[in-house]
């Protein structure tokens, strides 16, 4: 048997799981409900002042949340990666431990406590609960690159003069930038696209772009559904091509 | 002269959690010298540079640059520059910002730094590869650019951490070469860090020996090579013979069986030293009258420049000799050595010795194991004694598990006709064997001693 028939499997398995859905979102998308070809769903969304302004919501949101995850997670990555200031294996496992408990259940559990605690849902809760399911996202990859860099990059930068503050912007920083990208496509795909957080912690008060998805493919509307999904594919699409050209970004999600 | 010594390194000790990677340093570098601190891994020399960088803080002692102490001054102000290992270039930044890096963050005027680097790269051969990427340059590149990003702050001591141990044998050649080009030019001193003999000899107007943690022997190449104060030295610079000798007078020395006339004296009579004899001054001659010793040759291999053979002695020692010309293996020859080129050096030690205490009349503990011994008079359990053993008393064995105390090779010597090892116990001590048997450094052993063999006197408690 030759060495690419091994390869068939897989082939099948991205053609009936990827290759396939993504054909039926286009099929989707550009019929009508009695199966027509048509564009209308298309042009509706742009017309569709209320569907415009959740997109606009949900990337600023996006945004919010990637920003916050960058200022929270690397000084925590930097931290833990700093073997003076962290000289157990336990504490970053800590870290990581909530990735492993079901989102949806932890998102419930915040939204209950805010309640106990009175806090009136909205914005502030909303990013609150993003941020606490994605910033793992964030600290691990970055953790990673600065776990595995070189330190005589940074002591031959001392020794040429910087002193810790300059090693820390001139060498440090640039260097973990695979990280950071890493980080940013973990947090920011996944929050563009979710719909639970916002409706259990704001109660559906502000609504997302996967909110409206949801509601039109319960409400049966598959075809306008499925120009939205289209729309956010694009969305996600973008973003990874900002990091296309970055290998070592992908070692640094592992 | 204390006014040319720029760098000063008194009673410096460094450990690491409780090994000791640095025991009691005294060394003085001066002004304008390529000083090379050469040894084997794992010797120390690379942390006694790091200390003089200012990456690590010795735990005891004081460094000195121009007289005062430096100990408490962090790395990026120490008018120091260093060349890593393995280059440590900026991936992020081109050859020109790697090198303008330095004069950068002392905010040196652009058009000096413009001067500077193009004139370091110059020096370097590197010229036209300002924008290059350093990922894309070879292992000879980014080693001149390593060298260029040190020099072109001007620092008063440059300090190298084995540049050339990544570059191919020819590269290293032409890079020893220019090394030493760029240190005339330049003036300034050149702290240099290899495990390299050959290289610390080409370069060094100072070669410090280190093993373990402590210096060896100081000197100039020529001293080291010629007047190794130990079996160690001598063993690790250059090929040699190092044979057990007993001093007969002065400048008369007893080995392999026969007296040879030699210079030292001073050691007394009939005691036991170490000579180490270099395997080129072994001459050959046909002369029955100059004739020494006689041996057959054993194998005969031609290195290039001259013929390296191994003879087997009229008493049954083996000795390797160099020279110009070949003699066929299997042939009797005739051979002399010189009375200057017999170095005689002291003998470290002359039998094992422990500090250990009685367990019971026929048991003593010692270096963490309990062996048997002879019963004892006078002696009672808890007494602290002294153990002795002859090298050639220690057996070894093959597992681990099967001797009182286990232990590793850590280093062997060979003598001419039995091995001389020093055998690493897990607790860390230190014991020396003489074997017939062939072991390799690193070889996992088990230790025993018979009973009868250990000497055990009273210890004074005072």
């Amino acid at each position: 048997m030759k060495r690419s028939h091994w390869s068939i499997p897989y082939a099948v398995f991205l053609a009936i799981f990827v290759a396939l859905p993504l054909v039926l979102i286009m099929v989707y998308a550009l019929q009508d409900g009695q199966g027509h070809f048509t564009l209308a769903n298309i042009t509706r969304f742009f017309s569709d002042s209320d569907a415009l302004g959740t997109f606009a919501v949900s990337l600023e949101i996006a945004i919010e949340n990637t920003l916050i995850c960058i200022l929270l997670g690397y000084p925590a990555a930097w931290i833990l990666a700093n073997r003076e200031l962290n000289r157990s294996a336990v504490t970053i496992v800590l870290f990581i431990l909530p990735m492993w408990i079901n989102a949806l259940m932890r998102t419930l559990a915040t939204a209950e406590l805010f309640n106990i605690l009175g806090v009136q849902l909205g914005k502030g809760t909303l990013l609150f609960g993003m941020v606490y399911d994605y910033l793992p996202f964030m600290i691990y990859p970055i953790y990673n690159v600065l776990v595995k860099m070189d330190k005589s990059y940074q002591e031959a930068a001392q020794d040429l003069g910087a002193t810790p503050w300059k090693v820390f912007w001139k060498i440090t920083v640039p260097l973990s930038m695979p990280g950071v990208t890493s980080g940013v496509l973990m947090v920011f795909m996944p929050t563009v696209s979710t719909f639970a957080i916002s409706e259990f912690l704001t109660n559906n008060k502000i609504k997302l772009f996967g909110t409206i998805i949801q509601e039109n493919i319960n409400a049966s509307m598959w075809n306008y559904g499925a120009a939205l999904a289209f729309f956010m594919l694009i969305i996600i699409g973008v973003t990874t091509m900002f990091n296309g050209n970055n290998k070592e970004a992908e070692g640094a999600l592992i | 002269m204390a006014g040319d010594r720029i760098i000063d390194l008194q009673h410096v000790s460094k450990r690491f959690g409780d090994k000791t990677v640095l025991e009691d340093i005294n060394l003085y570098i001066r002004k304008g010298e390529f000083i090379t601190l050469l040894g084997p891994s794992g010797c120390g020399k690379t942390t006694t540079l790091r200390l003089i960088a200012g990456f690590l803080a010795p735990d005891e002692g004081e460094i000195l640059l121009d007289g005062k102490d430096i100990s408490a001054i962090p790395p990026y102000k120490r008018p120091f520059n260093t060349v890593f290992q393995r280059y440590a270039l900026f991936p992020h930044l081109d050859v020109y910002d790697n090198i303008a890096f330095g004069l950068k963050l002392q905010k040196v005027p652009t058009d000096e730094i413009d001067r500077r680097v193009r004139r370091v790269l110059k020096m370097v051969s590197m010229t036209d590869y300002e924008e290059r990427d350093v990922d894309s340059l070879s292992g000879g590149q980014q080693q001149r650019v390593a060298i260029a990003r040190a020099l072109v702050n001007q620092p008063k001591i440059l300090l190298l951490d084995e540049p050339l141990a990544a570059l191919d044998l020819k590269m290293r050649k032409d890079m020893q070469i220019e090394l030493k080009e760029m240190h005339r030019e330049l003036g300034i001193t050149f702290i240099y860090v290899t495990h390299d003999q050959e290289e610390a000899l080409t370069l060094s107007d100072t070669i410090v020996v280190m093993n373990e943690g402590k210096i060896q022997q100081i000197g100039t190449p020529t001293d080291i090579y010629n007047e190794p104060v130990n079996s160690f030295v001598a063993d690790f610079i250059g090929e040699s013979n190092i044979l057990n000798a007993t001093m007969v007078r002065d400048r008369l020395v007893s080995f392999i069986g026969h007296d040879f006339p030699c210079v030292d004296e001073g050691f007394g009579e009939g005691v036991p030293v170490d000579v180490v004899v270099r395997p080129e001054d072994i001459y050959f001659t046909t002369n029955p009258a100059r004739c020494q010793f006689r041996a057959k040759v054993n194998s005969c291999t031609f290195k290039g420049v001259h013929y390296e053979m191994y003879v087997d002695t009229d008493n049954g020692f083996e000795l390797m000799i160099q020279d110009y010309d070949p003699y066929e293996v299997g042939s009797e020859v005739m051979l002399y050595i010189e009375p200057d080129d017999i170095q005689v050096m002291h003998k470290e030690r002359t039998c094992n010795t422990f500090e250990g205490k009685m367990v019971d009349a026929t048991h003593v503990e010692l270096l963490g194991g309990t062996f048997e011994c002879l019963p004892q008079e006078g002696l009672s359990a808890g007494d602290a004694v002294t153990a002795e053993v002859d090298f050639d008393k220690v057996d070894l064995l093959d597992h681990q598990e099967e001797g009182v105390l286990a232990g590793e090779v850590h280093f062997l010597l060979y003598k001419g006709d039995h091995y001389h090892l020093t055998i690493l116990t897990e607790d860390g001590d230190h014991l020396w064997v003489d074997t017939d048997d062939i072991w390799d450094k690193g070889d996992l052993v088990g230790v025993d001693i018979a009973p009868k063999d250990l000497k055990i006197t009273r210890r004074n408690e005072a």
